[in-house]
């Protein structure tokens, strides 16, 4: 029997999350090491050996050491094909390119906006910082658009690459999560009947539910 | 195989990245003009098509897709058979491949397509660089790039001796800023200098440069 695989990170962070809830629904053993960021441990040489931009995630399984939430996942799908949720990452061509496509689209567009957002909302209150009004400000308007389209979407199909639960979807789920808990952030995605149908149904899943109780959530 | 058609324009750099992948599979395609200071991307029919309102969108028969990154993965595996292999059959291979695409789409992109943006585009558009932007992104690109120099001491490419689509993805911004102050970023570091100028010598991605003058 294989050895559990490694995740290197925080449960808190997002991109720790996003890979932690892929091994979940894969139902894939693995080993959760801690990577201590307030003492800067992702900075320092060893950790940088197998994450070279000093970020977490890092991951190892028997045979290869690789970074990147989205590389990590696409990766443990393909490796673990035929166990747990194995339409996770669509079983033809045609769905594996639409599924791609929403993971481009979560990466470029939802991302960015959610990422800042989380951080002013979620973590610079923690983190004793002052938080940034005009980001706030901007971010919010820019994820406003990205879920008029996403809202539109979810009229058409009851999940963002078809009718089934896909990597697409849990990519959303650990800034999501942050947000829809965050006092300013919520709206954006209850003012939107499908996204609201949409959120209610990924975050009700086992293996998120079990991403969230890992964690010990910011104060917001 | 359907009729390919690329919805876009030669000088959009996503467009450039699905253009490069197509002529390095040596597949036929179409490209089909979308007028972008008309807005055309922005109402139907293209919306259809991206409903993000941004170029490129792909077709392939039936096939309708979006988000250059995701067209060129789908093309890669679709036509494997066909012209350059940009992605590796080996499991534990396309996990790099795939490693070094995400390092692109997020670690070097976001700072590329802003200096593109600043020294390049604005340029056609007749408007003034934002000097403190340039300098902010010229410190985050230089550091994206250390972390490259090192990789490239050790690769040819960056997801090992072969050329992918992990490089591939580069070249449209890297075109645009080595023809602009941030070249040095490039130059300066020997490995990340040499690769350049080896993906960029390709004859696939002359051939995309070629779209351009045409237009």
């Amino acid at each position: 029997m294989a050895a559990p695989v490694k995740v290197y990170g925080p449960p808190i962070s997002t991109a720790v999350s996003r890979v932690l809830a892929c091994l979940l629904e894969k139902e894939v053993d693995f080993q959760l090491r801690n990577v201590n960021m307030s003492r800067g441990e992702h900075k320092k040489p060893d950790f940088l050996k197998i994450q070279p931009f000093g970020q977490v995630p890092a991951f190892e399984d028997e045979s290869i050491s690789l970074f990147e939430s989205r590389a990590i996942s696409r990766y443990v799908c393909e490796k673990y094909a035929n166990q747990g949720n194995k339409g996770l990452y669509g079983t033809t061509p045609l769905e594996k390119a639409s599924i791609d496509q929403w993971l481009e689209a979560e990466g470029q567009s939802f991302n960015p906006p959610s990422s800042s957002l989380v951080f002013q909302l979620a973590f610079a209150p923690r983190m004793k910082l002052k938080q940034d009004e005009q980001l706030i400000r901007q971010s919010k308007d820019k994820l406003a658009k990205v879920l008029d389209i996403y809202d539109s979407r979810l009229g058409q199909t009851q999940f963002l690459a078809g009718e089934d639960f896909t990597l697409a979807d849990l990519s959303h789920l650990p800034n999501t999560q942050y947000l829809m808990n965050a006092t300013d952030g919520k709206e954006l995605f209850t003012s939107r009947s499908n996204v609201a149908r949409w959120w209610a149904e990924i975050s009700s899943r086992d293996s998120w539910k079990k991403v969230v109780d890992m964690r010990k959530p910011p104060s917001s | 195989m359907g009729v390919v058609k690329v919805h876009g324009i030669p000088l959009s750099t996503a467009a450039m990245r699905v253009m490069a992948c197509l002529y390095e599979k040596e597949l036929e395609f179409e490209l089909v003009p979308v007028d972008l200071r008309a807005g055309e991307h922005k109402k139907e029919p293209f919306i259809s098509l991206n409903p993000f309102g941004q170029v490129p969108a792909f077709e392939d028969g039936d096939l309708k897709l979006f988000e250059s990154r995701a067209i060129t993965q789908y093309i890669a595996h679709q036509y494997a058979g066909n012209g350059t292999p940009l992605v590796c059959p080996d499991p534990k291979k396309m996990a790099v491949v795939s490693v070094w695409m995400e390092v692109e789409g997020h670690q070097y992109d976001p700072a590329a397509s802003k200096l593109t943006y600043e020294l390049a585009i604005k340029k056609f558009l007749n408007a003034t660089a934002d000097n403190a932007v340039v300098e902010e992104y010229e410190a985050k690109l230089a550091k994206v790039l250390d972390v490259y120099e090192a990789r490239l001491a050790c690769c040819k490419y960056l997801a090992g001796d072969c050329f992918t689509l992990a490089d591939l993805h580069h070249l449209p911004t890297m075109q645009y800023l080595m023809g602009t102050q941030a070249k040095k970023l490039f130059d300066s570091r020997p490995h990340v200098s040499a690769w350049c100028a080896d993906i960029m010598g390709r004859p696939a991605w002359s051939k995309v440069l070629a779209m351009q003058n045409k237009a």
